[in-house]
């Protein structure tokens, strides 16, 4: 047991390998252990990002749905309340045309008659002035008697 | 038996020592006869008392080689482990060195509160080869003697940290480390501050100045007690542990029952220092932290 130059033999070996440890091995196990703490955190935490993501993704799917089934019953019944409104309104319409068509109908047929009654009554005055002239052997001048023949038109 | 004996423990406790012999000595060979060497010789210690008349400059060969080996073997295994360390999925012995790394990692945040790229790998270090060269007296005392015998060597001493001169070497390091980093951190002038006005201090001047050598005994001698006892507690615990070993190895050599109850022995000593190698690693770790703590400390 004696104190000898192994003594300073150690130090310096002692020296060189925490040297060593310092430079080499040190640093290089702690930041990869590090490194991998921190996947291991950012994997644990994107996990649970996806499952929050996924149960808010379920939530708005459903509610999409439902606001869309809504939407759907909704357009439903406004186009059959449309539908029904056309209906009603070309029914309208036929009714308006079909009243207006026998109006212009009647005004024609009434105007047709009244034209002919003119035309009548102008023959019967012609006739009565032909007549009377027959009767009377000499011409009637029409001009003469037209407020006569006017009258007797109107008359009938 | 008894001188045999002796003889056996004697061996077992000495290093294989490399060193100057002087001019004029007279070495006892083995087969009685002496011879004087007529100049100062470099030469391997043919018994204990060449080594201890080698003096200051000779080396325990045997120590300085395992405890170099133990220490490259387990620095080449973490630098390999180190190198391979990435962020995939560590396996094997991998594992064992994150670890390690984790643990020591741990005790030091927990021990030292300062800041220091230096006392993680330290400890690390410490820790480790400490293990190993502790580990060393695991493996039966007679097994690597043995084989060396067969080779001509004369001594081998093959668990480092039983050797003094080892333990202190590392405690001396670890004492330089406190004295540059109390430097460091606190300035020549704090740091002989701390040695001279604790722990008895004054308003007076005049008493004051009288308690000063009082407190720099006291500090001194405090400061001075922490590398010797760290040195010391490791190698008193492992040269025990290794005395131990070598007294039941004799009991091998005494009969079957004697053996038996030796190799009972054995067995039970081993397991029980399993615990005691890798705590006394431990221990020289955790009071470097410490140590080195206090150093980084600035009142």
């Amino acid at each position: 047991m004696n104190i000898n130059a192994t003594l300073i033999g150690q130090i310096i070996t002692f020296a060189i390998f925490v040297w060593f440890c310092m430079k080499f091995v040190w640093p290089h196990l702690l930041s990869a252990m590090q490194e991998r703490e921190k996947k291991i955190a950012d994997g644990l935490d994107a996990a649970n990002r996806a499952e929050r993501d996924l149960e808010l993704a379920q939530e708005k799917a459903a509610s999409q749905l439902r606001e869309s089934k809504e939407k759907a019953a909704e357009i439903i019944e406004q186009a059959n309340k449309r539908a029904n409104q056309i209906i009603d309104e070309a029914k309208e319409a036929a009714r308006t045309e079909g009243a207006r068509l026998v109006a212009a109908a009647q005004a024609e047929v009434e105007q047709e008659a009244n034209r002919a009654k003119e035309d009548l009554r102008k023959q019967v005055s012609e006739l009565a002035v032909a007549g009377a002239a027959k009767i009377l052997g000499k011409s009637v001048d029409a001009a003469a008697h037209a407020e006569l023949l006017n009258k007797l038109a109107d008359e009938l | 038996m008894a001188g045999n004996s002796q003889e056996y423990i004697s061996h077992h406790l000495t290093n294989l020592t490399y060193g100057k012999l002087p001019a004029g000595y007279v070495r006892h060979n083995e087969d009685g006869s002496e011879t004087e060497l007529t100049e100062a010789t470099w030469t391997m210690a043919h018994t204990k008392q060449e080594a201890a008349d080698m003096g200051f400059s000779a080396i325990h060969v045997d120590s300085m080689g395992w405890s170099f080996g133990l220490g490259a073997l387990i620095m080449f295994l973490f630098w390999r482990a180190a190198k391979k360390a990435s962020t995939a999925v560590p396996t094997g012995f991998q594992n064992f060195v994150e670890m390690t790394v984790e643990f020591i990692d741990g005790t030091v945040k927990e021990a030292f509160h300062g800041r220091s790229a230096l006392v993680a790998p330290l400890s690390l270090t410490i820790f480790t080869w400490v293990f190993m060269m502790n580990f060393m007296d695991l493996i039966p005392v007679d097994v690597l003697p043995s084989i060396f015998g067969l080779f001509g060597v004369h001594f081998m001493k093959v668990v480092p940290s039983t050797d003094v001169n080892v333990t202190l070497g590392m405690a001396l390091f670890v004492f330089a480390l406190m004295i540059f980093y109390s430097i460091k951190i606190k300035g020549i002038g704090g740091f002989v501050g701390e040695l001279t006005l604790h722990p008895f201090n004054a308003k007076n001047p005049v008493v004051q100045a009288i308690f000063i050598p009082v407190n720099f005994f006291l500090e001194s001698v405090a400061l001075i007690a922490k590398p010797i006892s760290l040195g010391l507690r490791l190698f008193g615990n492992m040269y025990a542990g290794e005395m131990i070993f070598i007294l039941i190895a004799l009991m091998f050599s005494a009969g079957a029952f004697m053996g038996l109850l030796g190799g009972v022995l054995q067995w039970g000593w081993a397991v029980f220092h399993i615990l005691v190698i890798t705590l006394q690693a431990f221990i020289f770790m955790m009071l470097t932290i410490v140590y080195l703590s206090m150093a980084h400390e600035d009142h």
